[in-house]
């Protein structure tokens, strides 16, 4: 499956971009975290959380193929 | 949630006080608000390993942070009776000592507009996925984190 992944802030700095579309052959977002892993070794210790279709997700959250970003620590204000 | 509009809170740049001013002035026709209580969010020049920060940049991520502006606006109407509530968040850069967040409630008794703005507040900050990039006078950064 074909899927977007949107980067923000210090992760977009590790991915040095903000968006990307990759083919996802597996099934969690451990499994997608696994991937990126290997394709960015510097996200391995940086604090972030995902969010798929815009709400956050737990590691072990089934991808669906909706709207997916890593999200790094909050800020506003 | 309800099925009302979301809105865009965000707004390019610093937030006037010639806007904040406006705000205020727009609320003397709606008489029946007996109090309001505003919060501003100021780019603090903080010190780092002897550098200072010049401005924080924002980015977010808006369409989830617009929902999550739209809950936090939602619960706050569930929770506290308020006759209206307005939220302005900056995008791009603010530089140390202007205006990046402005949180605006009013009512027609004070002591809800006390606790409803630190709700809100203390919201925002731990649910909202804005980012801030904080800009040393030499060029340098550092990502700003909420605690």
């Amino acid at each position: 499956m074909t899927i977007t992944i949107k980067y923000f802030g210090l992760i977009a700095e590790v991915t040095k971009q903000n968006e990307e579309t990759i083919d996802f052959s597996g099934q969690s977002a451990t499994e997608l975290l696994e991937y990126l892993f290997l394709k960015y070794p510097d996200l391995k210790n940086k604090d972030f959380q995902v969010a798929q279709n815009q709400e956050l997700v737990a590691n072990d959250a089934i991808i669906t193929g909706q709207e997916l970003a890593l999200l790094p620590p909050f800020a506003g204000g | 949630m309800s099925d009302k509009k979301i809105k865009n809170v965000f707004k390019q740049g610093a937030i006037s006080s010639e806007f904040i001013g406006e705000s205020i002035a727009k609320h003397q026709t709606k008489t029946s608000i007996g109090a309001h209580n505003i919060f501003l969010g100021q780019v603090r020049a903080d010190i780092m390993d002897g550098k200072t920060v010049s401005a924080i940049e924002y980015t977010a991520y808006e369409d989830m942070a617009n929902a999550k502006f739209h809950d936090i606006r939602e619960a706050t109407f569930e929770k506290f009776e308020l006759t209206c509530m307005h939220i302005y968040h900056s995008l791009g850069t603010v530089k140390a000592g202007e205006i990046c967040l402005f949180v605006f409630v009013s009512s027609p008794r004070r002591k809800v507009v006390f606790k409803a703005l630190e709700y809100i507040v203390e919201e925002i900050k731990a649910q909202v996925p804005v980012f801030g990039k904080e800009i040393f006078e030499d060029d340098t950064h550092q990502w700003k984190v909420n605690n």
